[in-house]
């Protein structure tokens, strides 16, 4: 037997963009871009719009609501899992953006998540904010009516 | 945007894997841990430094192990004018393709002649070993190849202008069949 152990050091920086997103975060708020072309508001922001390919410069506040669009319920555990099983990791899309994200979804039994519920999100307390994404502990149901799937068909 | 604007982390990735090398590498590192270079007999007659499970020639088994050199010729070589910190000298030295002797082919390694004005292809070459106690098995447990009969001193001499090296040609691979 060989140890070949592996010891990779990197130091990595978001960009400009995602770090105004985690900054955000920090703050206790989404903060998205807009495409100055097709106007579509990006969650994170990666810089450009991949669809016009031009800077996107405009920040824009996001609600903390939104929906969600698709989900799994993961009852498999694995290595270093952080969550009890059977949990709900979702793509929420935000009020107001054109893209949705993966968050995890508590606060309803996993039979019960549909497409199109309402959530939103839950905070860690503000002493505990910081530029990550472990500043929103989970997204929970608002309990408002479900949308409509039409309303969401595209971002699937 | 002001760079401080822009956030910067630090992100560790560790691997702690342990590998089994099987029989035939197997017996080329614990040979080293004793202080003997093996390589493995092909059927198509070669002796391949360091063995392989399988002949290059012919993807035939190979046969028995037999030891070879120590010593060897530099076949090729490319000297390291700025050695990085994970390479295997502090100070500047050779990578060369080392054929040992009763071998058929050659096995890259360290070379530490202190300047590559005292290094040529073709040269005579023996290892430095680490002491016994310090010996792991590994390709390392040869600290460097040296001149024979030479003093081949570590630190000897400093970088070196000019000569025959290709300077800064270190790849940071590991040699042999250990990495």
């Amino acid at each position: 037997m060989l140890d070949t152990p592996i010891h990779l050091e990197y130091t990595f920086t978001p960009g400009i963009a995602q770090s105004r997103f985690l900054r955000g975060l920090a703050e206790g708020r989404f903060v998205g871009q807009r495409c100055p072309v097709c106007g579509k508001v990006y969650i994170p922001s990666r810089g450009s719009c991949p669809v016009d390919g031009v800077p996107t410069g405009e920040d824009v506040a996001l609600s903390d609501t939104g929906i969600v669009t698709t989900y799994c319920v993961v009852n498999v555990p694995f290595a270093g899992q952080a969550i009890e099983i059977p949990y709900i990791a979702a793509q929420v899309l935000l009020d107001g953006a054109n893209i949705s994200f993966m968050g995890l979804i508590q606060g309803i039994p996993a039979t019960d998540v549909r497409m199109g519920m309402r959530v939103q999100a839950v905070w860690v307390e503000p002493d505990e904010l910081g530029p990550t994404l472990a500043s929103v502990k989970y997204f929970t149901p608002t309990g408002e009516p479900d949308a409509p799937y039409e309303t969401f068909e595209e971002y699937l | 945007m002001a760079e401080g604007d822009v956030l910067i982390a630090t992100h560790v990735l560790d691997y702690p894997y342990s590998r089994s090398v099987g029989p035939v590498i197997g017996a080329f590192l614990t040979g080293l841990r004793d202080g003997r270079i093996v390589g493995a007999r092909t059927p198509s007659g070669g002796v391949v430094v360091p063995p392989t499970e399988y002949d290059p020639q012919t993807g035939e088994d190979v046969g028995e192990i037999v030891e070879v050199g120590p010593a060897g010729t530099v076949e090729s070589w490319a000297w390291v004018t700025t050695p990085g910190p994970k390479q295997p000298l502090d100070h500047p030295f050779a990578y060369a393709l080392i054929r040992l002797d009763g071998a058929t082919t050659s096995m890259l390694h360290v070379v530490d002649t202190g300047s590559p004005d005292a290094l040529a292809t073709g040269a005579r070459v023996a290892p430095r070993w680490k002491p016994a106690a310090d010996r792991i098995g590994h390709v390392l447990d040869i600290e460097a190849f040296v001149l024979e009969g030479g003093t081949g001193g570590a630190g000897t001499g400093g970088a070196g202008t000019g000569g025959a090296g290709t300077g800064g040609a270190g790849t940071g691979s590991t040699t042999g069949g250990a990495s």
